[in-house]
């Protein structure tokens, strides 16, 4: 080989090194500013936080859960929020979840895919991101003047039902359709109805997944304020609901469902629009319990979600 | 075509064509399938062999746009089982399917066997707990996991899950039993396992095999038909199609001279 060869060679792989080179520091340097862009978001979020519990932390206290809000900040407790909350949640889990389920399914296993289905999900999805204020205005005219409802727990819950409907019903679809195709096969091929084969396997096993999506949508209710504050709850209440059972036959009793509430990023924001800072502490250690029902709910989400997927092996 | 008279038909394929869509995969198909003899559906991949073994108990049914023409009589009484007014739940719980894959149920080992009488509403613990025996029994299966049938199938090794499939398609006494490509997901070992309880079962069953396995159906089937292009180009004792082939594509696709 000639020399003039051997050395055009050897200046192509100099090239190459350059480019190499080259094209390394690009990689670096989005490398970098990924980090940045990461740290930025944490720490300020840290900083939120740190601040929040600091001011909100030495606030808690047995009466801070035990006693109702009051004109004296020191004595203002968030009895009928975390009460009102508590309720709500119940209601709004008792509406959601098994209509998200039902339609969860029905899209997925059920429906034919045509045009109307494909416009159905697509609304779905939509409804999923609306501002939530707009339910809350639904709400207002739907529950509360249409139907009557009052101004009451059964209202909200049925408000924010919706709100998270949307949600429970995707994250629904999303675990079913984890399950692979090969064990419906299977089912059918046993001889099971659509229903058999949904009862006994799709749900079993999507069943984390849908609880993952039930807790992660409950979690957001739990924070909601806005259309609540639409549909009219009060920021001062100094009175529990009508308790759910009672004395005597039947001993169930849904009185409560038709009482006023409030819930606990209301009270909240009540007293964050106070003058007073004292009331600001009481609305820092309403926030700290906030984030860390919050914490907690997504933390059992995760969970089992880990569980089911250890337990489950196609 | 050879008609055996010795025989008794448990089914009849006529004139069976099928399209997904605007895509016709099988055309004019007609065979026979004997009682008590292995019948084995070979050639080269796509061409209508898992197809036509799916239409034996309507699983093309589960997906939009597929459609039939022509008839699969089930023999003595000659139902179409292709027919509008036939319930495809029927066929299936009277035609046993093992897949390709072995896919037991994330449940235990006993459940997944007892599953296809769980479908029927047999309560009857004695019963269900004497057919799963036999049917693992009957699956070469039963000697290895009689210890634990409460712990999870999946855990079982691929040629084990596979024998548990058949054993939970024995469980309701079906009275064809298909196999897709049964041994395609497992190795050697596994293989010989099966093929040796697949020719075993045959005392007892019907069978019509999918295998793009050649020696397979040699070695275990009585009757083969060969299909290229959704066309059934030959179909004979095994004996004879893998020996003296009357088509020359049956005779360049099991000499290995295209598949």
């Amino acid at each position: 080989m000639s020399t003039a060869v051997l050395q055009s060679e050897r200046a192509q792989v100099l090239d190459m090194r350059a480019n190499i080179r080259r094209r390394q520091w690009v990689d670096l340097a989005f490398g970098v500013a990924g980090l940045l862009a990461l740290l930025f978001a944490l720490l300020t979020l840290l900083a939120l936080i740190i601040d929040l519990a600091m001011t909100g932390v030495p606030r808690l206290s047995w009466e801070f859960f035990t006693n109702f809000p009051s004109r004296f900040p020191e004595r203002a407790g968030i009895l009928s929020a975390w009460v009102g909350s508590f309720a709500i949640m119940i209601t709004t889990a008792c509406c959601a979840i098994p209509l998200g389920i039902a339609a969860g399914v029905y899209l997925e296993e059920y429906a034919s895919k045509n045009w109307l289905t494909g416009l159905i999900e697509l609304n779905i999805i939509n409804l999923a991101g609306i501002p939530s204020i707009t339910f809350g205005l639904m709400a207002l005219g739907l529950f509360v003047y249409q139907f009557q409802l009052g101004q009451s727990i059964l209202t909200a819950g049925l408000t924010l039902g919706l709100l998270v409907l949307p949600i429970i019903i995707v994250t629904t679809r999303e675990a079913i359709r984890t399950v692979p195709n090969s064990i419906r096969e299977a089912a059918y091929a046993l001889g099971a109805s659509r229903w058999q084969m949904v009862w006994d396997h799709l749900l079993p096993y999507s069943s984390g997944g849908i609880l993952t999506g039930v807790i992660i949508s409950l979690s957001r209710a739990i924070g909601e304020t806005a259309p609540l504050i639409t549909v009219g709850a009060l920021t001062f209440i100094a009175f529990l609901p009508h308790p759910p059972v009672m004395a005597e036959f039947p001993f169930l009793s849904f009185q409560w469902l038709k009482d006023p509430f409030t819930v606990m990023p209301i009270q909240m924001f009540n007293w964050v629009s106070r003058p007073q800072p004292e009331f600001h502490v009481n609305a820092a250690a309403t926030g700290v319990i906030l984030l860390v029902m919050t914490l907690v709910m997504n933390g059992i989400a995760i969970w089992i979600r880990y569980r089911f997927r250890q337990r489950l092996k196609w | 075509m050879t008609t055996n008279t010795n025989l008794n038909l448990r089914a009849e394929v006529k004139d069976l064509s099928f399209s997904y869509g605007p895509k016709k995969v099988l055309n004019r198909v007609s065979m026979p399938i004997y009682e008590n003899r292995i019948t084995a559906l070979i050639g080269p991949s796509g061409c209508g062999k898992t197809t036509l073994l799916r239409c034996f108990n309507r699983m093309h049914d589960l997906y939009a746009a597929t459609n039939y023409d022509g008839e699969i009589l089930l023999h003595p009484e000659k139902r179409n089982v292709l027919a509008r007014d036939v319930d495809p739940m029927e066929v299936r719980m009277r035609i046993g399917m093992v897949f390709q894959k072995p896919n037991p149920f994330p449940k235990s080992i006993f459940e997944n066997v007892a599953y296809g009488l769980r479908v029927r509403g047999v309560r009857k613990r004695s019963f269900i707990e004497d057919r799963v025996e036999k049917s693992l029994q009957q699956a070469g299966l039963w000697s290895e996991v009689k210890d634990r049938l409460p712990s999870p199938a999946t855990a079982l090794s691929g040629g084990q899950q596979q024998r548990l499939c058949i054993a939970r398609a024995l469980a309701t006494e079906p009275e064809i039993l298909l196999l897709d490509e049964p041994t395609s997901a497992l190795d050697p070992i596994s293989t010989t396992h099966i093929e040796e309880l697949i020719t075993e079962l045959k005392k007892d069953w019907t069978i019509v095999i999918v295998t793009h396995n050649l020696h397979q159906a040699s070695r275990t089937a009585d009757y083969t038909a060969f299909m290229y292009l959704g066309d059934l180009i030959e179909f004979d004792t095994s004996d004879k199609l893998f020996t003296t082939p009357r088509d020359p594509r049956t005779e360049n696709y099991i000499t290995g001279r295209f598949g």
